[in-house]
């Protein structure tokens, strides 16, 4: 093992000197990154987006696929744009990356922050994550009929706690109203883990987090899962109905994917995107996904680009008419 | 009993020679890093963390563990011996922790906060031990409400912190809750107060640049307009002696370690808070109970005890959420969880009963930790003290050198400098005219989280503003506030009195003649 690192540390000093002399060459497969690479999160501590960017970085260092270290940053604050715009701000930065997801498109389409998407570097999308509607165990609701009829008749009291408006979970809120008629209060926390907590304290009434934030508290039976926004019913919760089959078609999923800022080279962004097609085919990551009811197809390159371009277009449809 | 044979068996595997090693190594480590004004034990962990793939989970956790727990040793050395606090959890040491260095009194500053460090670390340790899950659920019951209630409080308790100048006081918690709104709002996503367009101001004005700045720069700009390049030469020598004298002066005060230990514990536990605001609440109640408040500030050994027991006791309760939640209370716990899911390990509510051998070998690697932190620490005091002989001019350059290194490391923007620059000449000029600066610092610390909890509150309950006195547990906090609010008048009240001499000053004449 010692062997091992001392190698990769030459490898690493190898290509730290082939960047100083030879910065103008750029050989697809010779660059590696000369420092720690930052990887910004766009989500605070403890969410869905924040443990799996970790994971990522995990599986990274320890199958030893990249041979700096990797330094996740959390940037979560104003759903995400304090990490969009230190994307900006990086610009031509070849070690920085940002794990995003889909505020990475609704931010800058609701705040006034200068960022256009269309101008970073898609790396690649790891995966496809769900949303459930789940309430407290403790609570007479057990369907989604129990729980339409629970929220008219608080009249608009109903907590519904999330990450912040115009986030994933406030947009698949926005739907749940536009098909019930329906009015619930959004609650905005920092992360989907200190939404998770509020739930089973009973400081909010519901929430649609991600399966991965509520697992833990769902194995012990502090949560129950009502219905799930997907077009077929997950492995892991094979009781829960989802809404299409119920006869309301709220399909709505979260992209977990990597992007750079502009300007990076080239020979970074194959590194980059090579990094994580290995890291996909890890069976950590495989089995990961699978116990928390992702979907990892991985997309790279200029077919994600098209796919947060349009994904991009169909969210300012969503927000315009939820606003 | 049950409970017992859980910690023997974690005894077993923390006690192995190996992660006997590793926690040494961990802890000093940590020392050494949470000593360096910029880095925290957040550093130490994320550069360790690779690493700690090649041992098995337990040995790794306890690797982690040690390094948090040395950095939390560590971080009372550099605001004892340069007044800039490492890290947000030691900004309270820096009270009276400098001051006694300035007099001379460095090395007993540093064992009162080595030994005080320990007590709160072992309290919380055994607190943890005991109430572990029990414990989870009252972190549960705290909402939005209880978090805004608690900050409330932990305002209040340094309401009288600042001296005497009560107004002086108010005045820099408000200039601190101003600059703590600078930056992109939680809740809209709107950029606040970023002066025009500048991107630094995006991510907020963050606590590292405001302490080195008004601590570390401000306080060398004052140093050499007070002294003259006078140095002050402490002496260097530790002896047996010394120590055993240090400890027994420190057993002394176990009203003040105890009140740090049970309060840092719990205020470290409740996932929002940690252990910032349960030094700084430890500090202004050691001070509001003290005999003699007034010396607080100047070099009482009491001010370096009462953070030192809380902020430690906090680091220990804030493993607490994140075990049994799954929801880290810090940048640092969040990175151990990240951590653990790595290891595949699923932190939350059925950690403990899953995961039996991991979670005690912890618990029980949390005791080992705290005694070679302990013992590691007392035995580099000479080391530290004697940095302190350099010649002033010299050692100035020193600390101006930590201050840029330190504020630019975190996040490697020359906009942090500036700010650092320009913070330190104003506090300077604030230090002239005798503003208190800590009310400051600890506005800018706790605004974001008491404006968040306010604005979540409040919209959860339509508006309704006494949905803070509805509540038992935040109108429990809320009462406390107003308590600790009126004592400090009170205090004015009887010190005011204080000058007849017909009321206190004779009466203990009177029953010494009687009897």
């Amino acid at each position: 093992m010692v062997y091992r690192s001392f190698k990769t540390s030459i490898l690493g000093m190898v290509a730290g000197a082939s960047m100083i002399f030879g910065a103008n060459v750029s050989f697809a497969g010779d660059w590696k990154p000369a420092k720690p690479i930052t990887m910004v999160i766009m989500a605070g501590q403890g969410g869905g987006a924040d443990r799996i960017a970790r994971l990522f970085q995990s599986i990274i260092q320890k199958e030893n696929l990249s041979n700096m270290p990797i330094l996740p940053v959390n940037k979560g604050g104003g759903s995400g744009a304090e990490a969009l715009r230190f994307l900006k701000d990086n610009e031509g930065d070849a070690h920085t990356i940002m794990a995003t997801l889909n505020s990475y498109y609704t931010t800058p389409l609701r705040t006034d922050i200068g960022v256009d998407i269309a101008e970073f570097n898609p790396l690649a999308r790891m995966a496809m994550d769900t949303f459930v509607l789940w309430v407290n165990a403790e609570s007479e609701i057990k369907t989604l009929d129990d729980y339409v009829a629970a929220v008219s008749a608080a009249g608009g009291s109903w907590k519904m706690g999330g990450t912040g408006t115009g986030q994933e979970d406030s947009l698949v809120t926005a739907m749940l109203e536009k098909e019930f008629g329906i009015k619930h209060t959004y609650v905005p926390f920092k992360g989907g883990g200190t939404v998770a907590k509020n739930l089973v304290g009973n400081h909010i009434d519901s929430t649609v987090n991600n399966p991965a934030e509520q697992m833990g508290f769902w194995k012990a039976g502090k949560v129950r899962p009502i219905v799930a926004f997907t077009p077929e019913r997950l492995d892991v919760f094979p009781d829960v109905p989802t809404a299409k089959e119920l006869g309301h078609t709220i399909v709505y999923w979260m992209q977990r994917s990597f992007v750079a800022p502009k300007g990076m080279p080239t020979a970074a962004i194959n590194y980059y995107t090579e990094m994580f097609e290995k890291l996909s085919a890890t069976e950590e990551w495989q089995t990961y996904a699978k116990e928390k009811a992702l979907v990892a197809d991985m997309i790279t390159g200029s077919e994600l680009q098209k796919y947060f371009l349009d994904e991009r277009a169909k969210h300012k449809e969503i927000l315009a008419s939820s606003e | 009993m049950d409970l017992l044979t859980l910690l023997s068996d974690g005894f077993a595997t923390s006690l192995s020679p190996f992660n006997l090693m590793i926690v040494i190594l961990g802890v000093t480590a940590g020392l050494f890093i949470g000593a360096m004004p910029g880095l925290g034990s957040v550093n130490g962990v994320a550069i360790v963390l690779p690493l700690t793939f090649v041992v098995p989970p337990a040995s790794a956790i306890i690797l982690l563990a040690a390094i948090y727990y040395g950095a939390m040793y560590g971080g009372a050395i550099s605001s004892i011996l340069l007044g800039i606090p490492g890290a947000s959890t030691a900004v309270a040491t820096t009270f009276d922790g400098r001051p006694m260095a300035q007099k001379g009194q460095a090395a007993l500053a540093l064992i009162a906060a080595a030994f005080a460090s320990f007590v709160g670390g072992t309290i919380a340790v055994i607190l943890f031990t005991l109430f572990a899950i029990p414990l989870a659920d009252l972190a549960l019951a705290f909402g939005p409400a209880e978090e805004f209630a608690l900050v409330l409080l932990a305002f209040t308790t340094f309401v009288g912190l600042g001296g005497d100048d009560i107004l002086k006081t108010i005045i820099m918690i408000c200039l601190g809750l101003v600059l703590s709104t600078v930056g992109l709002d939680l809740i809209s996503g709107q950029p606040r107060l970023i002066f025009g367009d500048l991107p630094g101001f995006y991510s907020g004005i963050s606590f590292l640049v405001l302490a080195i700045g008004v601590y570390g720069v401000g306080e060398v700009l004052y140093t050499i307009e007070t002294s003259k390049s006078n140095p002050t030469v402490s002496n260097a020598k530790i002896t047996f002696k010394d120590l055993y004298t240090g400890i027994k002066t420190i057993s002394s005060y176990t009203k003040t370690m105890s009140i740090g230990s049970f309060l840092g514990f719990f205020v470290g536990m409740l996932p929002a808070a940690g252990a910032t605001p349960a030094s700084l609440m430890a500090y202004g109640l050691a001070k509001q109970t003290s005999k003699k408040p007034e010396t607080f500030g100047d070099g009482n050994i009491e001010g370096v005890i009462a953070p030192e027991t809380a902020n430690n006791a906090a680091s220990t309760g804030s493993l607490l959420p994140m075990l049994t939640l799954g929801i880290p209370g810090s940048p640092t716990t969040a990175l151990l969880l990240g951590g653990m899911v790595m290891w595949g390990l699923m932190p939350g509510p059925m950690l403990f009963i899953d995961q039996p051998d991991f979670v005690w070998g912890l618990i029980s690697s949390l005791y080992t930790a705290n005694v070679a932190a302990v013992l590691i620490n007392i035995a580099l005091i000479p080391l530290f003290v004697w940095a302190l002989r350099m010649p002033f001019s010299v050692l100035c350059a020193i600390v101006l050198v930590l201050c840029i290194v330190g504020g630019f490391a975190p996040n490697q923007k020359m906009h942090d400098v500036w700010l650092i620059v320009l913070f330190g000449y104003a506090g300077y000029l604030l230090r002239k005219a005798d503003y208190p600066l800590a009310p400051l610092v600890l506005a800018l610390v706790l605004g974001p989280l008491m404006e968040k909890s306010f604005r979540q509150t409040l919209i959860s309950e339509q508006g309704n503003i006494l949905a803070f006195i509805e509540r038992p547990l935040s109108a429990t906090f809320i009462f406390l506030s107003l308590l600790f609010f009126i004592w400090p008048l009170v205090g004015l009240l009887r010190s005011s009195k204080r000058e007849h001499p017909h009321f206190s000053s004779k009466r203990p004449d009177f029953s010494r003649q009687n009897s």
